[in-house]
């Protein structure tokens, strides 16, 4: 249990330094390669749709689940939308979601 | 002294909420005690990571897709640092440490400075030391804070999704993707049918593939809004 957290700590360690090393290391060289600068701004968005079903994928196992889930996530969204402010846009989600039970 | 508080000012007011509500998710969702938040603040450093290394931690998902799930998380980095690279000069280890702690914050401030003394080298380093100080004692009290209370975990189920959502919304305000964001929504939906043990590295490497596809044929950029 205990070697399994140190284990994540490790890895999540070495992989964010990684993402901020690596263009001081060997991408230097490559800063204005086309491929780059797509991953650079479409690769993002797809990992954060990614994250959002992943995070969301153990709460909505079924129906009433994923009504809940889909409720709450549009109301995030569009809270974030229209006023810009996460935290208002996580706790009213959250509010909402926990309301639905 | 004074110069660099009042500059990372606005940082303290961001990290040190923020780092709580991950100190407060961190001991009420998992069974670790208050410094394991702490040795996260100190050795990962990165907000949104450490979000969703609770997620990961609770599904004990497995340390290969740890590792790829937190390296594209964070590959915005990759971008901070290629715009960083000519104007780095500092060298050893404080060289070392500006890179490994380059958040979204640090870059912002550093990038900031004005161009000219050699003083502003010293400032880098520190401006980045303080701004970590500030999340490590973020975690840190909010993970103390979060061992004395019990919450109804209801509630909490839900920010760590929501914290994901405010972040896609503000991809899209500025990317506007939607057919590439819609197919990945596609390709993470058929992962969670099919592989659910394996959902996040399966989806990681179809959405890579999807967006090389992309990338090859030109598909979906004329939506970009460029």
């Amino acid at each position: 249990m205990d070697s399994y957290i140190w284990g994540v700590i490790l890895v999540s360690a070495l992989a964010t330094f990684a993402t901020r090393a690596l263009p001081f290391l060997v991408l230097g060289r490559y800063t204005q390669h086309p491929l780059l600068k797509f991953l650079g701004r479409y690769l993002p968005p797809v990992m954060m749709v990614l994250l959002v079903i992943y995070a969301t994928a153990s709460l909505a196992v079924d129906l009433p689940g994923l009504a809940q889930v889909l409720l709450a996530t549009l109301s995030v969204a569009l809270l974030q939308w229209y006023f810009k402010n996460p935290l208002l846009s996580i706790f009213i989600g959250s509010l909402v979601y926990a309301l639905l039970l | 002294m004074r110069q660099l508080l009042s500059t990372t000012l606005p940082v303290a007011l961001g990290y040190v909420p923020l780092g709580m509500a991950f100190g407060v998710l961190f001991v009420t969702q998992l069974p670790y005690e208050w410094y394991m938040a702490t040795a996260m603040a100190l050795f990962v450093f990165a907000g949104s990571a450490q979000f969703l290394s609770i997620g990961l931690i609770a599904n004990q998902a497995n340390l290969l897709a740890v590792a790829a799930a937190i390296f594209l998380l964070n590959a915005r980095h990759i971008f901070y640092g290629l715009s960083l690279l000519s104007e780095l000069r500092l060298r050893g280890w404080r060289r070392w440490y500006l890179i490994f702690a380059l958040t979204d914050e640090s870059y912002s401030l550093i990038t900031a400075l004005p161009h000219d003394k050699r003083a502003d080298q010293n400032m880098q380093w520190k401006i980045t030391l303080i701004n970590q100080s500030y999340w490590v004692l973020g975690c840190t009290l909010g993970a103390l804070l979060g061992q004395g209370v019990t919450i109804p975990t209801e509630g909490l189920a839900f920010v760590l999704p929501a914290l994901f959502i405010v972040l896609c919304v503000e991809q899209y305000r500025v990317v506007r993707a939607a057919g590439l964001m819609l197919a990945a929504a596609g390709i993470g939906a058929l992962a969670v049918w099919i592989w659910a043990g394996q959902m996040l590295l399966v989806s990681i490497v179809l959405a890579i593939a999807l967006l090389l596809v992309t990338y090859r044929s030109g598909r979906w950029i004329a939506t970009s809004g460029e």
